[in-house]
């Protein structure tokens, strides 16, 4: 019991990257696998001000969220778009978008190296524990859960009931058919490709305030989120959030039964039995 | 074989031969260097032989090496070297042909991700592994000389390019051409896709465990970390496609100089090196596509006018 709130609560925070990466990769067509440095580089932001001047790190998601989407906008419309723009089929794209991001994320590593040095950091805050179903838990893990899960439902909503969400899931669906009905689909893949980027920089900051990060640890939650958005297929947020929980629980359980070191291998066994047994993700339905 | 061909094949063995007397020359700095470039000249053409012609980027090579590092490093007390090399290169081929069973019926993207994953998932393995049994590293003490290495890194380049040669000129060669052109296509025209991929994919895996099975030594202690250095990946790739992957001899354009800048950065600056691996990636998609084999083919085709 213990072990399956400690990862619905970790794997609540994976939804809200890997919600994040979706909406890059379902709606922009770029996997970008700088995402992590964003994480990172969320996470950097909500130390500063907490270090500095003792500004929550939930009040400070609303400093890191229009930055990350006003940065990544910017990284879309100068770097990725002449690379939609030329390509002449999908797989060309893919590569490219793989090599280009792999670049942005290795620039991104050296850029925190070059700020911030090679240090781990971590600050305390909300340490206190709380009692929940008998066992007892960090306050920050449950809060970071809390606002993940208020995040999720938003964007929820949104992607389901506004007008701009509908035009999101139908380039989601088909770019071309999109274009026909009369949806600027340059603009709105701009759109989700920022709004990724900042729903993965506040999953960042949130993250920060109960795990240690240091600037090189930005590939592994990509291949976390990577993992998830796969497993939960492309463009499918029900998919997404049932993963990231699965996943959550999964690494929780191989953490603290087998050894903390394993988590990676786990969330690997899980990826090759999908891509054995599901490679359409969980919801997915097989292609015709 | 036709006269060029001919050509080509005595060029290939005198400049192998020459590259082979760099010991005699000099056993320091410059010997090191050699061999960091053999070792990359084989990994990096290895590479480009499978992703090359399939546009499917293998981000696995340092988890083969390690794999191979591994082998030599438990066996060689008790088995011959040269065969602890054989036995790296089946267990770097059978590695290759699982991950290319599970991801390589699917999309380019799944197969990236995974290999991106694989030898962090290894190094977990085996440093879990040895925390079971209370060791932390081994110690791998021969009496091989760095100019021994550097000779058999040479030798192994030159079976690299033989192997490259020959599958260009094979079934399985030209199967792979159409299916980098159009997968569809080649699947429709009765090739078996995911096998020929497999297939091919084993070259780079077993050329890696085996490069990584005669640098052993070289290390003399060797533990996760160290072998599965996801960094080596990210080099060959860098290397390979900087040089181009079009011509058997491309990804060597990118290596030499690459090794070069790569050393003179490390010494000088060994906390810029991640910076310039990102740097080198953006310059090759915005400004390199081709690598420096396909700038010389725009080149050569103004100065000839178009006329080819």
């Amino acid at each position: 019991m213990d072990i399956l709130i400690t990862g619905l609560l970790l794997g609540g925070t994976y939804a809200l990257i890997a919600m994040g990466l979706n909406l890059q990769y379902g709606v922009a067509r770029i996997m970008n696998l700088a995402n992590g440095e964003l994480l990172v580089a969320g996470g950097f932001g909500a130390f500063f001000f907490y270090t500095s001047g003792q500004v929550s790190p939930f009040l400070t998601i609303f400093l890191v969220a229009p930055a990350a989407f006003g940065v990544s906008w910017l990284i879309y419309r100068i770097m990725l778009r002449p690379l939609v723009n030329r390509a002449k089929s999908r797989g060309q794209l893919e590569t490219d978008s793989i090599l280009a991001t792999f670049g942005l994320s290795f620039v991104g590593v050296g850029l925190m190296l070059a700020a911030f040095g090679g240090d781990y950091f971590n600050y305390s805050y909300l340490a206190r524990p709380i009692t929940l179903a008998g066992d007892t838990f960090a306050l920050n893990r449950v809060a970071s859960f809390l606002a993940a899960v208020v995040i999720c439902g938003l964007l929820y909503l949104w992607l389901n009931r506004t007008r701009a969400g509908l035009s999101i899931r139908a380039i989601a669906v088909s770019p071309d058919s999109a274009r026909l009905v009369g949806i600027d689909v340059p603009r709105m893949a701009a759109i989700a490709f920022a709004l990724g980027g900042a729903v993965t920089a506040v999953g960042g900051a949130l993250i920060s305030t109960y795990l240690t990060l240091d600037a090189s640890a930005g590939v592994i939650f990509t291949l976390k989120a990577l993992i998830i958005v796969i497993m939960g297929g492309v463009g499918d947020v029900r998919g997404t959030i049932v993963a990231a929980l699965f996943l959550g629980v999964v690494e929780t359980l191989v953490a603290s039964l087998i050894d903390p070191g394993l988590t990676l291998a786990a969330a690997y066994a899980l990826f090759i039995l999908v891509l054995l047994f599901r490679p359409q993700g969980i919801f997915g339905k097989t292609p015709t | 074989m036709s006269s060029a061909e001919i050509r080509n094949l005595i060029l290939t063995v005198i400049a192998l031969g020459v590259c082979a007397l760099l010991p005699m020359a000099d056993s320091g700095y410059w010997l090191s260097i050699g061999l960091s470039i053999a070792m990359f000249t084989v990994l990096a053409t290895s590479w480009a032989l499978f992703s090359g012609p399939t546009h499917y980027i293998s981000l696995a090579t340092a988890a083969f090496f390690g794999v191979g590092t591994y082998t030599t490093g438990l066996g060689f007390e008790t088995l011959p070297f040269w065969s602890l090399v054989a036995l790296a290169g089946m267990f770097g081929a059978l590695m290759a042909a699982l991950v290319g069973l599970a991801t390589l019926r699917l999309s380019g993207v799944y197969f990236v991700i995974f290999t991106l994953g694989l030898a962090e998932l290894v190094r977990q393995v085996i440093t879990w592994a040895q925390n079971q049994s209370g060791q932390k590293g081994l110690y791998v003490l021969t009496d091989i000389t760095e100019a021994m290495i550097y000779w058999m890194l040479i030798a192994l380049a030159a079976a690299v390019y033989l192997t490259g040669w020959l599958i260009g000129r094979s079934r399985l060669g030209f199967a792979l051409r159409i299916i980098g052109d159009d997968e569809t296509v080649a699947a429709h025209s009765g090739i078996n896709t995911a096998r020929a991929k497999v297939l091919l994919f084993m070259v780079p895996g077993a050329v890696a465990a085996m490069t990584g099975a005669i640098l052993a030594p070289r290390y003399v202690y060797i533990e996760p970390s160290l072998a599965f250095t996801p960094m080596l990946s990210f080099q060959v790739v860098i290397m390979a496609l900087l040089g181009g992957t079009g011509r058997l001899w491309g990804p060597l354009a990118g290596v030499v100089p690459f090794t070069l800048l790569w050393e003179s950065i490390s010494s000088n600056f060994p906390n810029q090196t991640t910076l310039l691996l990102g740097l080198s990636f953006l310059l090759i998609v915005y400004a390199l596509p081709h690598g420096f084999v396909g700038l010389l083919d725009r080149l050569r085709q103004r100065v000839t006018g178009g006329v080819s």
